[in-house]
């Protein structure tokens, strides 16, 4: 899918939006009585199949917005809609049944199991799925080949590099053919190339699976790749843009 | 425009064996802190076993009624009048030990549901159900209590062995009570499994808790 396919025109966009959040506002309370906004009221329509790079200083919502629209957390005020589904709506069982089959997480520091080889790792959503060990094995290996680790199955993260651990991540990220994947800053703790192998693989995904992705980043490689960026500030949509009007070079958009 | 989808199916269980596959890989990873929590079980279990059978050896030599074999008893400061029954004292010990080694499991499972928190917030990301967390937190507490228990039971069984035989030479033998040494084998055995399980009702429950927000905490 290209760009301009699925970015053509409105109306088919409104039928094809994959998240949806209104008004979203989620405050942390202090112990001391004082409020923490972290969101502040964002709207937002993620678009299905789209690269939605999120951006803004530390501290203003970024990860706490991931946490709304992840379903790994609840606003405060506002709904979420993921996939059609309200994630209010939902109890603990149907929360993990969505997180496991809908939602694919990558995180800044790979969090990948510690006790389990590569492959066990990828197969695990597989198994909380449902799917029979040998089923999953065999979904594991291709997944595994996919991410360029199809030697490194019976490694234990330990003995891999951050940048084969992130792809682990990724590679258990879409182990149920999710219709989202959510990176929080998924390159900020690798170096610059392996970071790009990581984006590049992410872009691959999106292009032949269809799979939305949605990364907060301050990675202007990130952008380059991205059909829309979010700036937020303070909990707050600052400005969204589609990639395509911004003609500035890339390096400039970094000093706004 | 966002039609409700109505019917969203309840996330399947995990079946026991895959549970007990990542409940084990857990403890391989952990093996010297799995083995320490069980030597406390140990201890435990093979004190309770070694007071159970010495009072089935005894028993069993009362009811033989050899004179020299009472002599033996007396020396041993066995009150045969009453039937050697274990004293008040030694039952409140063994009470206690069994307490000590019940907060100990308690102890080592909390420490290590705070270390893994955001272990546990990434299984619940990737979808595990709460139920799932629980299942593997009792797994690893009852693998560990069943395996410290049969440890201990062997050692109970050999400490008693030893002592009995070498109080009352081939007395021990001949009055070998394999009845009663089963059954405190036995006991020995599902005490310290008893013990395990519900050590790890309150761990278990306190990782159900922890949510999959915890998954995104950077470590210091
Ligand atoms: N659990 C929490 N309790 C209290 N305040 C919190 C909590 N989590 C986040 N906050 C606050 O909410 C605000 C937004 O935090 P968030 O983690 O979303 O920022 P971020 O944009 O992801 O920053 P960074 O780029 O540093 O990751 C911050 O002011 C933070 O202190
Ligand atoms: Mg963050």
């Amino acid at each position: 899918m290209s760009e301009t396919e699925y970015l053509k025109d409105a109306e088919e966009r409104e039928e094809d939006i994959v998240i949806r959040a209104i008004d979203v506002k989620r405050h942390y309370h202090g112990m001391d009585g004082n409020v923490t906004k972290a969101l502040d009221g964002i709207s937002l329509d993620v678009l299905r199949g789209e690269y939605l790079s999120i951006m803004g200083p530390s501290g203003s919502g970024k990860s706490t917005l991931f946490n709304m629209i992840g379903g790994i957390d609840s606003p405060t005020e506002g709904m979420v809609f993921i996939d059609e589904i309200d994630v209010a709506q939902l109890d603990s069982y149907e929360l993990a049944w969505l997180r496991c089959h809908k939602i694919g997480y990558i995180f800044q520091s790979y969090n990948i199991l510690p006790v389990l080889t590569a492959l066990e790792n990828v197969t695990l959503p597989m198994v909380f799925a449902g799917n029979s060990p040998n089923e999953a094995r065999e979904k594991g290996m291709a997944i595994l080949e996919t991410v360029g680790l199809g030697d490194r199955a019976l490694h234990r993260p330990f003995e891999m590099s951050g940048g084969q651990q992130q792809r682990v991540a990724v590679g258990r990220a879409i182990a149920n053919d999710p219709v989202i994947i959510l990176a929080d800053e998924p390159t900020a703790n690798l170096d610059v190339h392996t970071g790009e192998e990581i984006i590049e693989l992410l872009n691959k995904l999106r292009d032949e699976r269809g799979i939305t992705i949605i990364s907060a980043t301050h990675d202007m490689k990130m952008l380059d790749v991205s059909t829309r960026i979010l700036w937020i500030r303070d909990g707050k949509v600052q400005r969204l843009e589609e990639r395509k009007n911004l003609n500035i070079e890339i390096g400039r958009i970094e000093s706004e | 425009m966002m039609p409700k989808q109505d019917v969203i199916p309840e996330q399947t269980a995990v079946s026991w064996p895959i549970v007990m596959s990542v409940s084990m890989a857990g403890m391989r990873r952990r093996f010297s802190r799995a083995m320490i929590t069980m030597v406390g079980v140990v201890l435990a279990i093979a004190f309770l076993c070694y007071m159970l059978l010495n009072e089935t050896f005894v028993q069993s030599m009362i009811a033989e009624g050899s004179d020299d074999l009472n002599i033996l008893l007396q020396n041993a400061n066995v009150d045969i009048l009453s039937g050697g029954g274990t004293d008040q004292m030694t039952v409140l010990l063994i009470g206690l030990t069994l307490l000590t080694s019940l907060v100990g499991i308690i102890n080592a499972m909390l420490m290590a549901v705070t270390e893994r928190v955001r272990e546990i917030g990434t299984l619940k990301c990737l979808g595990a159900t709460d139920q799932f967390v629980v299942r593997t937190y009792f797994v690893e507490s009852a693998v560990q209590g069943v395996c410290g228990s049969a440890l201990g039971m062997v050692l109970g069984l050999v400490v008693s062995m030893v002592v009995n035989l070498k109080t009352y030479g081939w007395f021990a033998l001949k009055t070998f009570p394999a009845g009663g040494v089963v059954v405190a084998l036995l006991v020995s055995l599902g005490a310290g499994a008893v013990l395990s399980v519900v050590a790890a009702i309150i761990p278990a429950y306190m990782a159900a808790r922890k949510q999959p927000v915890e998954a995104l905490r950077v470590e210091e």
